[in-house]
């Protein structure tokens, strides 16, 4: 497939991925900031740093609260990673690669983005925005139903599911380092409601329950960082990217042609035999993992870059040619 | 729903005789229209709104802001031919693209034509659209023009008229399919019992035809379309015809010419090309050959189609035909080439590169329709009898400067089509473009793309200016008795029943 398509399906997924795990984030916030023993300020504030902009939000809005911080997160035109305009750019992404993907994605993602977009235009007066963050939700995994189901599971769709689920994989990690923008832990019930709602912005709650039972820090970091199973584990999308990976590239696992495969490559066999205890028992600890753990998936998402989307050179470039 | 009360207001109407009875083919559409209850129009009309927005078939308007998407104006009542009518439009097309290939043939290469002195050389040489670095190419199966819209209009007299040849990127052709499925999907009972010939055939003639003019040494030709992007204002129909045919839809930066050959950067390195069904004008082709200041061309492409590597459609220069100061030499055209009258004829054209005709139209300015001779989408029309003073001497000014850029023609009284307003209908102005595929033969889709004017009393059907569009129906009814042909020679004002016809 072209190599432009191939970034713009790749992106595409990202960018509704984006949306969808910001809204479940943000729907998790509303229902602690309902519990009055929180602090709202600090609750929201660690919201925004989770995802990475708040240099951007503190300059632009100052202080946070929950009004304030909800219209960053859902509808600022002038965030880049607000829902808004995640599925702006997935809706103009869709269009350029219209006649790669198959009609029923093509009509969800343009009723998602349509529906984003009026919600947007009644952004002060919404009145309830917890309905408006499960329907950017469902709508999100219809379009990954419809994905899954309508279009052909060959290249094309393999960008699509790598682009998912390197998306998951970095918003899983922001959602478990949340403690680290919450401040000074108490090792009391709130530390349980805390990791609860972590749980909650993964939607990991029940299938945790399942596995372990009571919730507690280690165990809700071993869960979204090394299990398997759980399709929005950190350890479980790359997993899943590599084998989309390896099937565009026809490669086998271990071994490498290119760098996209080295770097994916790595990154999954560091968690294959990482252990939860040494993770947290490092020095820079759990932060200092996460933190390491996003830059190398960088790191992989752009040797995805330069593998397979960069238009490489052709012999020697004409004048003129962009 | 009553229809008693539509009012034709002295126009020809294609659904309606100035009786209200409906004309040949339309019996069974009004039949069911009439059976409405009431709120039953604008519901219908509201849900196929709905669906187009959802499908998101929409366009891009220049001149606003970038990336300004509107859906799609769409109205649900459709407009009818009568296939017997049809099948004359059908030879009048096939015959009118046929000499117009062989006349773009022969001006790249013998120029037989101009030196018979049927079309002056001065009208070739200096046209918009004439294309130097074309002169002694032969495209592959000498095929040049492989896709025409040509528009039609039908005057007050009932007859069909050819108002312009669309010979370049004519778009729309995504419309009329989305027009069917869109009906289909809002008004399945309105198809109950009829024969309409169907339309969704179109996509696979067209990979038909591209595969067939590739270079005759690709065995298993690689077709893609080319497109200026997704701001371009009909990237719609680009990526729709691309999915439909289930070919790459390519920019010009996916594309390198390397030894004369086209190639597509794709994620497993470069892959050869061998026909581009482009959708980028020919001065935006190439910077090497034509504009050096095109960012969405291919360097080196011309070299590459010179070479005979790769197919390109239309072909570049193709245009030349397009001219509107050409089409008015286009009757004799055909009578040279085939030694046949017109079967559809033009409307009168007076061509001001010739300064008897240009003195012509510069004293009755405010009586013509002026038309620059090489836009498209409607841009640059004066309608004399409906411009202001400042807009008549406007282009009397422009005319004097470049006499060869302009024609005039008559205003015409286009027909009209019941159409949707509120719950009820009223007649609202068309005109018709159907579409041409030249390959191993020359194929018409039946119907093709009626533009409504949806502003009361406008003649603009241009979807950049506030035009529409209806579903086009080629409907076969039982065999009646008397004439089929009744529309064609239907004389204006006069009430006949469709049985009084006789032939054209």
């Amino acid at each position: 497939m072209l190599s432009r398509v191939a970034d713009s399906v790749y992106w595409m997924n990202r960018q509704i991925e984006r949306a969808e795990n910001i809204a479940r984030a943000t729907e998790t916030t509303l229902d602690l900031a309902l519990e009055g023993t929180v602090d709202h300020g600090r609750l929201w504030n660690a919201l925004v740093c989770a995802f990475g902009d708040q240099a951007d939000f503190w300059t632009r809005h100052g202080l946070a609260d929950q009004s304030r911080v909800f219209d960053f997160l859902a509808f600022d035109p002038e965030n880049p990673n607000s829902i808004y305009r995640c599925l702006q750019a997935a809706r103009e992404n869709a269009r350029t690669v219209r006649d790669m993907i198959s009609s029923p994605m093509w009509e969800e993602i343009n009723k998602c983005y349509l529906f984003v977009r009026s919600a947007s235009a009644a952004r002060g007066g919404l009145e309830n925005p917890r309905e408006f963050l499960d329907d950017v939700k469902r709508a999100s995994q219809t379009i990954a139903g419809a994905t899954d189901a309508t279009m052909s599971h060959g290249e094309a769709w393999h960008f699509v599911r790598m682009g998912r689920l390197v998306e998951r994989a970095d918003k899983t990690s922001r959602v478990l380092d949340v403690e680290h923008f919450f401040g000074p832990k108490e090792e009391d019930a709130r530390d349980a409601v805390q990791w609860s709602a972590v749980l909650e912005s993964a939607s990991a709650l029940e299938m945790y329950r399942k596995q372990y039972g009571a919730v507690s820090r280690r165990n809700v970091a071993e869960f979204l960082v090394l299990d398997r199973a759980f399709p929005r584990a950190m350890h479980f999308c790359l997993i899943k990217a590599e084998e989309s990976l390896l099937a565009v590239t026809g490669g086998t696992k271990g071994t490498y042609s290119t760098p996209a495969e080295q770097q994916l490559g790595r990154l999954r066999a560091a968690l294959d035999y990482g252990q939860i205890d040494e993770i947290l028992g490092e020095s820079g600890g759990l932060h200092g993992f996460i933190d390491t753990f996003q830059a190398r998936l960088n790191n992989a998402s752009d040797a995805l870059h330069t593998t397979f989307f960069a238009t490489r050179p052709v012999g020697k470039p004409s004048d003129g040619q962009p | 729903m009553d229809l008693q009360s539509y009012q034709t207001d002295g126009f020809w109407d294609e659904l309606f005789d100035v009786d209200l009875r409906p004309r040949p083919g339309a019996e069974q559409l009004v039949r069911r229209l009439a059976a409405f209850s009431h709120g039953e129009l604008a519901d219908r009309q509201k849900a196929a709104d709905k669906a187009l927005l959802t499908m998101g078939i929409t366009f891009n308007v220049y001149g606003h802001e970038a990336g300004t998407e509107k859906v799609w104006p769409f109205d649900i009542v459709p407009r009818v031919i009568d296939a017997a009518e049809w099948v004359m439009i059908e030879r009048g097309l096939k015959q009118r693209i046929h000499a117009l290939n062989l006349f773009i043939d022969d001006i790249y290469n013998s120029r037989r034509i101009v030196t018979d002195g049927v079309v002056p050389d001065w009208l070739v040489d200096s046209g918009k659209c004439f294309r130097g670095p074309c002169a002694g190419l032969t495209p592959p199966r000498g095929v040049w023009c492989h896709i025409t819209g040509t528009d039609l209009v039908r005057g007050g007299d009932g007859r069909m008229y050819v108002l312009e040849d669309n010979l370049r990127t004519p778009s729309g052709v995504s419309y009329v399919l989305e027009n069917r499925e869109v009906m289909k999907r809002t008004f399945p009972q309105l198809f109950e019992g009829q024969r309409i010939s169907p339309v969704e055939n179109y996509s696979e003639k067209l990979l038909a035809m591209l595969e067939y003019i590739a270079p005759p040494q690709a065995r298993d030709p690689t077709v893609v379309v080319l497109t200026p992007g997704i701001y371009n204002s009909a990237y719609f129909e680009h990526s729709f015809l691309a999915r439909q045919m289930g070919v790459e839809l390519v920019q010009g930066s996916d594309l390198v010419v390397v030894d004369k050959t086209v190639f597509m950067r794709t994620t497993r390195g470069l892959e050869r090309v061998d026909v581009i069904y482009r959708r980028i004008d020919d001065d935006f082709l190439d910077p090497q050959a034509f504009r050096k200041d095109s960012v969405v061309g291919v360097p080196g492409l011309m070299e590459a189609y010179r070479a005979g590597n790769v197919a390109l459609v239309n072909a570049p220069g193709t245009g030349i035909a397009d001219d509107k100061a050409v089409y008015a030499y286009v009757p004799q055209i055909i009578k040279y080439y085939l030694g046949e009258d017109a079967i559809l004829p033009n409307v009168e054209t007076f061509v001001c590169g010739e300064p008897a005709q240009c003195d012509h139209v510069l004293s009755k300015l405010e009586q013509f329709v002026v038309k620059p001779a090489n836009e498209s989408g409607g841009y640059g029309i004066v309608l004399g009898p409906r411009a202001t003073r400042e807009q008549l001497e406007e282009c009397r000014a422009r005319i004097k400067a470049n006499p060869r850029n302009y024609v005039a023609q008559p205003m015409l009284a286009l027909s009209r089509v019941p159409t949707v307003v509120g719950d009820a209908l009223e007649g609202r102005h068309v005109d018709l473009r159907p579409f041409i595929l030249y390959g191993e033969e020359i194929f018409v889709l039946p119907g093709g793309l009626t533009r409504v004017a949806l502003v009361k009393g406008s003649l603009v059907v241009n979807s950049s200016q506030g035009g529409g569009s209806k579903d086009t129906w080629v409907v076969h009814g039982p065999s009646r008795s008397g004439g089929a042909a009744s529309a064609f020679a239907a004389r204006p004002g006069t009430a006949h029943p469709p049985a009084a016809a006789g032939n054209s």
